[in-house]
């Protein structure tokens, strides 16, 4: 019994290690998205390139499309854009842009001059749809199904890398879903 | 004198930047300037990830802090405003996790810390007492030799003296 009492600190440092190698190389900026599983917040937005037409959230039913979220105002959504274009024309990804409190020349200004990869881009300049979907650092993207459902989000810049380690098989997963 | 003009100053500070959110975020009654303060100040910025949203001045912040004060200008109660953003930017944005599965860690383990520990304490305490309870316990026999060997001995240390000299 006396025995057993002196391995009680060997057992306390072995708990706090498992405890503590859990949490090794895990980014406590990395928050997951309140809306996986859920359907994308209703909104009626203006269209970045005419301000006339009003796009509603059926703009992403009937394939998987990502949503990219960002702005001119955003330097690592610039380092990101050269990707984007690569993942619109190299892989035919619908990426819906969602210009997020932003200014309507200079996005249009920025498109033209480094590529249009968004097959549909909604102008958010008060930021409230990107509020409803809790957006908290420009760039995210997100992975919605065909039905409109949140799968997936991704903080920070897509590349290559992301995209063939994650988005690419979570497309392919809700794809043949669907 | 200067230490006290030093503290005036840091005193009608403070209360100036209390007015200023007063005024930012004006409210008619002071239930629900009170009820704001709190919710801000329970709110955890996603951004930033150590301030809540009364001190912090990053964008989402703002946007959150203006969220909150339609909520409480509308008459909704704390729990609404804690649920609407919650089910925006996920149970990480309030302070006080609420108890459910993911969480009963959390709030379980310093409970079992202090459970643990009083239990060692018990542990220690009732140990010790038997300890010196079994010391002082000899048997009517024992105590007898115990008393022979003390007054034999006595004389016998003396003597051995007595010889020295």
């Amino acid at each position: 019994m006396k025995r057993l009492f002196l391995f009680i600190p060997v057992m306390l440092a072995i708990t706090l290690g498992v405890v503590m190698y859990a949490g090794i190389g895990k980014d406590p900026m990395h928050l997951e998205s309140a809306l996986i599983g859920k359907p994308v917040p209703a909104f009626e937005l203006a269209q970045l390139e005419n301000p006339d037409v009003m796009l509603r959230k059926d703009i992403f039913n009937g394939q998987v499309s990502l949503l990219n979220v960002w702005g001119t105002w955003c330097p690592a959504c610039r380092d990101e854009h050269p990707d984007l274009v690569w993942l619109a024309e190299e892989k035919g990804v619908p990426i819906v842009g969602l210009n997020y409190k932003d200014n309507r020349d200079q996005a249009l200004q920025w498109l033209q001059s480094l590529g249009d990869p968004y097959t549909v881009n909604l102008f958010d300049p008060s930021g409230s749809l990107g509020f409803d979907l809790g957006v908290y650092g420009a760039p995210e993207t997100y992975v919605v199904d065909a039905e409109g459902i949140v799968r997936y989000r991704h903080v920070g810049v897509v590349n290559e890398k992301v995209w063939y380690e994650t988005l690419e098989p979570l497309i392919r997963k809700y794809s043949r879903e669907g | 004198m200067l230490r006290l003009l030093t503290l005036a100053l840091l005193l009608t500070g403070s209360l100036l930047a209390q007015a200023a959110t007063n005024d930012l975020y004006p409210l008619d009654s002071e239930a629900d300037r009170e009820r704001f303060r709190n919710l801000t100040k329970e709110l955890r910025c996603p951004k930033c990830q150590n301030q809540n949203i009364a001190d912090s001045n990053a964008p989402i912040a703002e946007d959150m802090k203006d969220e909150v004060y339609r909520m409480v200008r509308e008459g909704a109660t704390e729990e609404e405003v804690f649920e609407a953003l919650v089910g925006r930017f996920g149970e990480f944005v309030r302070y006080r996790p609420q108890l459910e599965p993911r969480t009963v860690m959390l709030w379980a383990t310093p409970a079992i810390v202090v459970f643990g520990g009083v239990l060692m304490v018990i542990g220690v305490v009732v140990r010790s007492r038997r300890n010196t309870e079994g010391a002082s316990s000899l048997s009517d026999e024992q105590r007898r030799r115990a008393e022979k060997i003390l007054q034999t001995d006595e004389p016998d240390t003396t003597g051995g003296s007595g010889t020295g000299t």
